[in-house]
């Protein structure tokens, strides 16, 4: 039954909205046409004057080969770390799932990592893997394996993928253990008479009938991946080295307060809300598709 | 095909015992129905039959074989659950399909046995759709056709009907019965209905509390129940029972007669079924009726005798009796049922 409640004045509505509303107006939407009005514009160097250069600044940006690789490395990232904390965390839900008793605990113990701030985890990865003084680094060493993410590309972006989404893997972790909790264990048991051992019974009954919870995170974790990864990357990699782990959104922290170039890091937020958008319409058309059941 | 053999078989869960011991020989082709009022343990001994749950103790053989620790898919079982659990993002035909599909039958023959399976359960129409496009009784029938297609050695249904109306689940009863007969495979049926249990067993467990009250043919039960709690499940409405006494050979009720018996005396629980009285202005019994409800066929008069419930099921239209409401009533010695007070068994 959908409940509804009618107000009689137009004056107590407006007065539940306003809060939201301005807040999302000073913080979303102000700031969202500011990039998009700054993005028309190139300051001169000492932030005195700006010149209109129409798209003239989509037009390099699009020519300039370090903003395409920051595309593919935003590409890989994501890529990476969606993988990285959507598998485990479905490894461990199914695992908690098939305990009876003390799923309770271990889904609490298995919480907490969420209550770390990014930024905070990013610090207590760069510790463990700090090349001189870090834990991991050192026993890493004393297998023989020379770890410095300092100098070392494809190691610098593990670092980043890992400590982004070790903390995500809590968050996806509740989700996929809801979902499977939710699924009748009578499904399983029926599948199980069916003649289909574990494994089976998982790719063919328990992970279809958890594809919408798998794709609600899924959109989620690229969204997470896309924007709320900065400070894992500004405190272990700042983007390095030679601009390796330098995703989208942290070019545009670079490119306009390190390098204050505003009019090219505006383009760049405008070009990155465009993404985003369209990610979103591909990911609710073709893959919402295969979902319903 | 397969006989199962339960060997004293019990369960409990943690400290609780549910299951206390059910011993039975199930031959080929048999069909055993479970019945039993709610909780008294007729799923748990589905269940472990299909090694869906552990057996605490005893041995079960399907096929001669200890079957124990066979994992459920070992066992060549099908079950027909109580929610049907169909697989809701399959369609029907792929519902059916699917343990055919992971024993690696050709898909040509698969597809051949989900038409067979379908045109007897009435499905062909069907095949293309998900189950929650489906009405409860197409439900079932996928659920049997599930079960059917892979030709199993021992079906196991626990309570597939219960979620049918009344008039669907005569029919669906009988098609079952039907089926079962011409597929020839041993089945287990669970029911709380009892009369589901006498038109379809052949043989039936009627249980209490964990505990076999008493395995025997519908006619079985019903001609000589061995428990009072036997004689009060099976028959609508329920068997009448009375306090009564063995005195010197002759079995009283306070101080009527009803006649002598030549067993142990002292106290007995005298049993009479409600269709075994006929009015009869020389009987010993006076109903003192409250209500009479006219079924049409026969008539339900609930009343009192000899100070406790008592309710007599006359053929044809019968009005209340005149002033006092007294009516005689008589019967059949040999439909007396006596049972002993204190075991609750047979005398
Ligand atoms: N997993 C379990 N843990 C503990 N007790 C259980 C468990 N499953 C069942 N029981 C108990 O075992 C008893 C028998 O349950 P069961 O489900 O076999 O009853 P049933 O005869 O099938 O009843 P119904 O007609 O309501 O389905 C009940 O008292 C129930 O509370
Ligand atoms: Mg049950």
């Amino acid at each position: 039954m959908e409940k509804r409640v009618t107000f009689k004045g137009w004056l107590l509505p407006v007065a539940l909205i306003a809060p939201q509303a301005l807040i999302s107006l000073i913080f979303f939407f102000y700031p969202a046409a500011q990039a998009v009005w700054q993005s028309l514009f190139i300051p001169d160097p000492f932030g005195l004057s700006s010149q209109f250069v129409g798209l003239g600044n989509f037009e390099f940006l699009l020519k300039d080969p370090y903003y395409r690789s920051s595309f593919v490395t935003t590409a890989i990232f994501s890529t990476l770390v969606t993988l990285a904390a959507m598998i485990p965390a479905l490894f461990l839900a199914v695992v908690a799932d098939r305990l009876i008793k003390g799923a309770g605990a271990y889904r609490t113990m298995l919480i907490w990592p969420y209550a770390v701030a990014p930024a905070v985890a990013g610090v207590l990865w760069l510790f463990m893997f700090n090349p001189r003084v870090g834990v991991v680094a050192w026993y890493l060493g004393q297998l023989g394996y020379d770890w410095n993410h300092v100098l070392n590309d494809g190691e610098a972006m593990g670092l980043v993928v890992a400590a982004s989404a070790w903390g995500r893997i809590s968050y996806n972790f509740l989700f996929f253990f809801a979902g499977l909790q939710a699924i009748p264990k009578s499904l399983i048991e029926a599948a199980a008479i069916d003649g289909a051992r574990f494994w089976k019974r998982f790719f063919t009954i328990v992970l279809p009938l958890l594809s919408p919870t798998t794709f609600f995170l899924l959109v989620v974790n690229v969204v997470y991946a896309f924007f709320e990864t900065f400070g894992v990357i500004h405190t272990i990699t700042s983007g390095g080295p030679q601009q390796a782990t330098t995703i989208l959104v942290y070019k545009v922290f670079s490119d306009g307060f390190v390098g204050q170039d505003l009019g090219s890091s505006s383009a760049q937020s405008v070009i990155l809300l465009v993404v985003v958008g369209l990610l979103t319409i591909i990911q609710f058309k073709f893959v919402e598709k295969k979902v319903h059941y | 095909m397969a006989t199962v053999d339960l060997k004293d078989i019990k369960k409990s869960f943690g400290k609780v015992d549910v299951i206390h011991g059910v011993d039975m020989e199930i031959a080929d082709g048999e069909f055993i129905v479970i019945v039993g009022p709610s909780g008294c343990g007729k799923s748990t001994l589905l269940r472990m039959v299909a090694g869906l749950e552990t057996i605490t103790s005893g041995e079960l053989l399907i096929g001669g074989k200890r079957a124990n620790d066979t994992e459920p898919m070992d066992r060549d079982i099908a079950m027909v659950f109580q929610n049907y659990a169909l697989y809701p993002h399959m369609t029907v035909a792929d519902n059916m399909a699917y343990g055919l599909k992971i024993a690696g039958m050709p898909k040509d023959q698969i597809k051949a046995k989900v038409q067979e399976a379908a045109k007897l359960l009435q499905l062909d129409h069907l095949l293309d759709r998900k189950p929650r496009e489906l009405s409860g009784g197409q439900r079932q029938r996928v659920a049997m056709g599930r079960a059917i297609v892979r030709e199993p050695s021992v079906f196991l249904f626990d309570e597939p009907l219960s979620n049918l109306d009344a008039k669907l689940r005569v029919q669906m009863r009988l098609e079952i019965k039907d089926l079962q007969a011409k597929l020839g495979i041993t089945s287990l049926y669970v029911t709380h209905d009892q009369v589901e249990a006498m038109t379809m067993a052949d043989r039936m467990i009627v249980m209490n509390g964990g505990v076999a009250e008493q395995i025997g043919t519908p006619l079985d039960v019903y001609e000589r129940p061995q428990t009072i709690f036997a004689a009060q499940f099976i028959g609508s409405p329920s068997m009448n029972l009375m306090d009564g006494r063995i005195d010197g050979g002759q079995l009283k009720v306070n101080d009527v007669s009803l006649g002598p018996v030549d067993t142990r005396e002292g106290d007995v629980t005298v049993g009479l079924r409600p269709e075994h009285v006929f009015a009869d202005s020389a009987g010993v019994l006076r109903l003192n009726v409250h209500q009479s409800e006219p079924l049409g066929a026969n008539t339900l008069l609930h009343g009192t005798l000899e100070g406790k419930a008592f309710t007599a099921s006359l053929p044809g239209v019968h009005r209340m009796p005149g002033n006092d409401r007294d009516m005689s009533l008589n019967f059949a010695s040999e439909n007396l049922h006596l049972f002993d007070p204190k075991t609750g068994k047979r005398i």
